[in-house]
Formats: structure tokens, C-alpha cells, sequence
């Protein structure tokens, strides 16, 4: 058993951004407009950290860090806010020529994670042949089966590339200090593999507790993320904010309809200009009481 | 008095008979109906979801655990037919939703490929179009998302059927061309050909969609979408 005194990852938004360099690999978890590290993506909007290759199946994170100018490019089968289907502020940027796009099927991205977590170079998909996957990314390779199938034919498959990051960033429900991760919504996402695929991984997390509360209420398949597989973990209750993040909120959809409408300079201004996560919550919390009056 | 919408419904239903037990999946409200139209009528082995992390029942009871990478293996598997949307669909049946324009600088970006290319070379693809027209139905997809025939590599690939507002299409040809396989009951074979930018094979004989019967137009009114979402999607 690990010394807790010893073992302590926990840290805040800002140390956990310091971790990371202009022009390193990023991979962000969740999905779409769900369960996104929103707390870790807005640190980074507060540092000047910036020509980032950003790797993720696409929300808000990709769209902010878009408006703000912070990618160089993008890997991604698709960028969504989920209630609202076009994300767009990854419109704009992608309309403007503001990012250099690596487009690629989902399937085609989980495989690339898997080789990554699994130091594998790339990994064979039946996916991308005969679709403009392959013409817009000419540096995608094939590879033959070793194995005819049952017709007697080798069938050629596209080998994935490895999905390798310098840092990954996800958001769970709860963690400990020691890095282990739980998530306890209906879905995992990809997010143990981001962090498995990455050099660095920072979790956020909506609370930390004692590595025993961990299963006391919730079975031990719950447990998506290791320890060893963790560099950071930073406590940020609301974390995912405008994002879901289930079972502890759903999307806060009025929010995300004003980040949605809003011009980014103005939602910059008002929500992103201060020095710290708290700030944010603050920001938005005199919004929503705005718009009860 | 039938609507346009309930032959939809009843032609995006048809797309899963003798489907056996595979997930139905679908996006679209008329198309989802499709679904769950089937299930509870001619096909009650088929698979749902709860759009999120769940196989569900009919009445949403929980019988199975489906989160994305779960579903990614079921479309690899092959136990899936699914009806995407499409922003354009060329007579091949490649259909595009990444961007529109030149994909380098888009004139208009969309969602981007999503799984349309995992999903149409390893599982069933039929799609439902809610309005018919010139701008979806291209000469040439901007960007090759679904994979199309000729396109299409490896043994699972097909295309079994495109719904529109219009009426019921497949790629029954020789050359597997897009088809007027049935027109929707108060629509000409002028009307879809106008409002389709390339040659449609077009048959002497086209037949028009079926009726659903008594006990189906009940289910889709009183049980599935008694609310009309379906009226909303498709005006005719």
C-alpha cells in the first residue's frame, strides 16, 4: 500500500497547466459536449500556452481552445456540442483556415488510442478505405492481412497510426489523491485510454476523497483510471461546467446556448478574463442569477 | 388521412424487416420512429437504444450496456443497421456530412466524418433525407464520408435503402445506381426528379410506398409520437 503522504498527486488548475509546453500534443476526454475537462481547458486558456496538436472527439474544449487561437492542429472525427449539432467557434476557425485538420472516423481515432496505450505503432481498421479520410490525410498507410479470410482473400486494411500524446487532460466524478479515477455515469468514453496513450495525464475531478470511499457505494468496475497511469489530479467540483457531467449535472444548456450566440470576445471578456476557476464559477453564477430576474 | 410523414415512417420501418437481431439505430426523430415502429410491429427482435449508454425496451427498461466503444464493436461486428442522415448523397450512395465546399477551406463546415466511414464498410447504412433536393441529392459529394459502391472495398459493405420525403430508393441496378424504388403516395416521378441533381434510374413501373395498416397507424399516432413530431419533420 502506498504511502498517501508519499503519493499525493493532487494539485490545482494552474500547476496542472504549468506541466505542459507550447507546441506538445494534447489529448482532451469525453465526448462532444459531455464530461469534457472544461476546468483544465480553461487553465490553459489562462496560461500562454498555444500551437497546440490537439487530439479529441470534439465539444467545447476544441472550440474555445479554437477561438482563442491555441491550435495549430486538430485530430478529430467530429466537433459537436451535442443539443446544438455544429459547434461554432470550430466552424469559424475551420471556415477561416484558423487550424491544420487531421479529419479522421471515430473507430479509426479508439483504435489509435488503443496502439498508443498499448505501445503498438499502429493498429489495422476495417475504416477510411474508399472514403476522402484517406485523400485529405495522404499520410495514412495500409497494411495487407497476413491471414486470406474465408474467401481466400487478404483484405487490406488502413493501419491507424498510434495516437501518442505529451499530456492528456480528462474529468471524472471522483478520484483520490493518488490519482485513481472513478467514473460514475452510464459511460466511460475513451478516457482511461487517453490517459494510457499520453505521457502525462491530469485528471480533474468533481471530489476527492479517501481511496476507501471510493467502492464503498459504487462497484470496483467504476474505477476507470490508475494511479500509475496519472501525473495530476485536481479537484474542480463543477469542473465540466457548461459541459454534462452525470450523475452530478446535466449540460447546463441555457449557458451553453449563450456561449453558442455570444461573440467570442464578449464571452471571453465576461467569463474567461479571470485569474483563477473560481472566478468562472463566479461569472457564471451572477449569469444564471441574471437571468432569473 | 395519411400524412407524408407516417409513409416515412412506415418506409424508414421497412428498412429493418428480416433484419434478424441487430441494433436499429438511427438519429433523426422520423427515422428513430422507423425504428421503433418495426421493433414493435413485424421485427420485435431488433435492438434499441436510449440515444446515450443503453440497450433498451420498448417501454425504456434497461437490457443491455452500450457505451461508445461498445457500439463501435457492434458496427464492427456487424450487428447494426443503421440510418444516417446525409448533407449530400451522390447516385454511388457516398454520402458527406464533414464540410461543405473545398474540405482544405470549407464554405460551410459541418460535423466532420464521424463514423460514417467505420459504419458503412462493416455494417448496413440506409439513410433518411427529410428534404429531397438538389443541394442533398449531388452529382458529387464534397467530401466522401459514407462510403459509396464504387467506393466500397472489403465483403460487408451495402447500402439497403434511402428514404426521403419523396419516396424510397435503392441501388437495384446493374451498375448499382440509385433507384426510385417506390414513390410516396401524392408525389410524381417528375417532382423527385426534379429535385434530385443527378440522373435517377427510374423504373417503367414505380410503385408507391406502401400503406401502413390500421394497427401501425395507431402505434405511430397514439404510442410512438403522439405529440406529431413527425409532422414537424416532414410537411406534406
Amino acid at each position: 500500500m502506498t504511502d498517501e503522504s508519499t503519493g499525493d498527486k493532487t494539485m490545482t488548475p494552474d500547476e496542472a497547466v504549468a506541466g505542459l509546453r507550447s507546441g506538445m500534443t494534447l489529448g482532451i476526454g469525453g465526448w462532444g459536449s459531455r464530461r469534457k475537462p472544461m476546468a483544465l481547458v480553461r487553465a490553459l486558456l489562462r496560461s500562454e500556452i498555444t500551437d497546440l496538436t490537439v487530439i479529441s472527439y470534439g465539444g467545447p474544449d476544441v472550440g474555445l481552445l479554437a477561438a482563442a487561437g491555441r491550435i495549430r492542429k486538430l485530430v478529430a472525427a467530429f466537433t459537436t456540442l451535442d443539443s446544438i449539432p455544429l459547434e461554432p467557434h470550430f466552424r469559424a476557425a475551420r471556415e477561416r483556415g484558423g487550424f491544420e485538420l487531421t479529419e479522421i472516423d471515430e473507430a479509426m481515432f479508439m483504435w489509435g488510442l488503443h496502439a498508443a496505450a498499448n505501445r503498438l505503432p499502429f493498429m489495422p481498421v476495417r475504416a477510411g478505405l474508399g472514403s476522402d479520410v484517406m485523400r485529405v490525410n495522404p499520410e495514412l498507410r495500409t497494411v495487407t492481412s497476413p491471414y486470406p479470410n474465408d474467401a481466400g482473400v487478404r483484405e487490406e486494411f488502413v493501419a491507424v497510426p498510434a495516437l501518442r500524446m505529451d499530456a492528456a487532460f480528462v474529468h471524472l466524478n471522483r478520484a483520490d489523491r493518488l490519482g485513481n479515477g472513478q467514473y460514475l455515469g452510464p459511460d466511460p468514453y475513451f478516457d482511461d485510454l487517453f490517459c494510457e496513450a499520453a505521457d502525462t495525464a491530469y485528471i480533474s475531478c468533481e471530489q476527492v476523497v479517501e481511496t476507501a470511499e471510493l467502492t464503498k457505494d459504487a462497484p470496483p468496475q467504476s474505477l476507470l483510471v490508475s494511479r500509475h497511469s496519472v501525473t495530476g489530479v485536481v479537484e474542480a467540483p463543477n469542473g465540466a461546467h457548461f459541459t454534462s457531467c452525470a450523475p452530478d449535472y446535466d449540460r447546463d444548456e441555457p449557458f451553453q446556448k449563450l456561449y453558442a450566440t455570444t461573440p467570442w470576445p464578449e464571452f471571453a471578456e465576461r467569463f474567461l478574463s479571470g485569474a483563477s476557476e473560481h472566478d468562472y464559477q463566479t461569472a457564471v453564477q451572477a449569469w444564471h442569477k441574471e437571468q432569473q430576474q | 388521412m395519411i400524412t407524408r410523414a407516417e409513409y416515412c415512417v412506415v418506409a424508414c420501418a421497412e428498412a429493418w424487416r428480416d433484419n434478424g437481431e441487430v441494433l436499429a439505430a438511427a438519429m433523426a426523430p422520423v427515422s428513430s420512429f422507423g425504428a421503433r415502429l418495426a421493433k414493435r410491429s413485424f421485427a420485435p427482435e431488433l435492438l434499441l437504444t436510449d440515444g446515450e449508454a443503453m440497450l433498451v425496451g420498448l417501454d425504456g427498461s434497461v437490457e443491455g450496456w452500450l457505451p461508445y466503444r461498445r457500439h463501435l464493436t457492434m458496427v464492427t461486428g456487424g450487428r447494426r443497421h443503421v440510418m444516417m442522415g446525409a448533407s449530400q448523397i451522390d447516385r454511388h450512395g457516398n454520402q458527406n456530412i464533414s464540410c461543405i465546399g473545398d474540405w482544405e477551406r470549407p464554405a460551410r463546415q459541418l460535423l466532420g466524418v464521424r463514423g460514417a466511414p467505420v459504419n458503412t464498410l462493416n455494417n448496413p447504412v440506409s439513410y433518411w433525407v427529410p428534404k429531397h433536393s438538389p443541394r442533398v441529392f449531388v452529382e458529387k459529394v464534397d467530401m466522401i464520408s459514407g462510403v459509396g459502391y464504387d467506393h466500397a472495398v472489403g465483403p460487408y459493405h451495402r447500402i439497403p435503402r434511402v428514404v426521403s420525403d419523396l419516396g424510397v430508393f435503392d441501388f437495384e441496378t446493374p451498375d448499382r445506381t440509385m433507384r426510385l424504388a417506390s414513390l410516396h403516395p401524392g408525389v410524381t416521378v417528375d417532382e423527385v426528379r426534379a429535385a434530385t441533381g443527378f440522373e435517377l434510374a427510374v423504373p417503367d413501373e414505380v410503385p408507391y410506398t406502401r400503406e401502413p395498416t390500421a394497427a401501425e397507424l395507431r402505434l405511430i399516432r397514439e404510442v410512438i409520437d403522439p405529440k406529431g413530431v413527425r409532422d414537424r419533420e416532414v410537411r406534406a
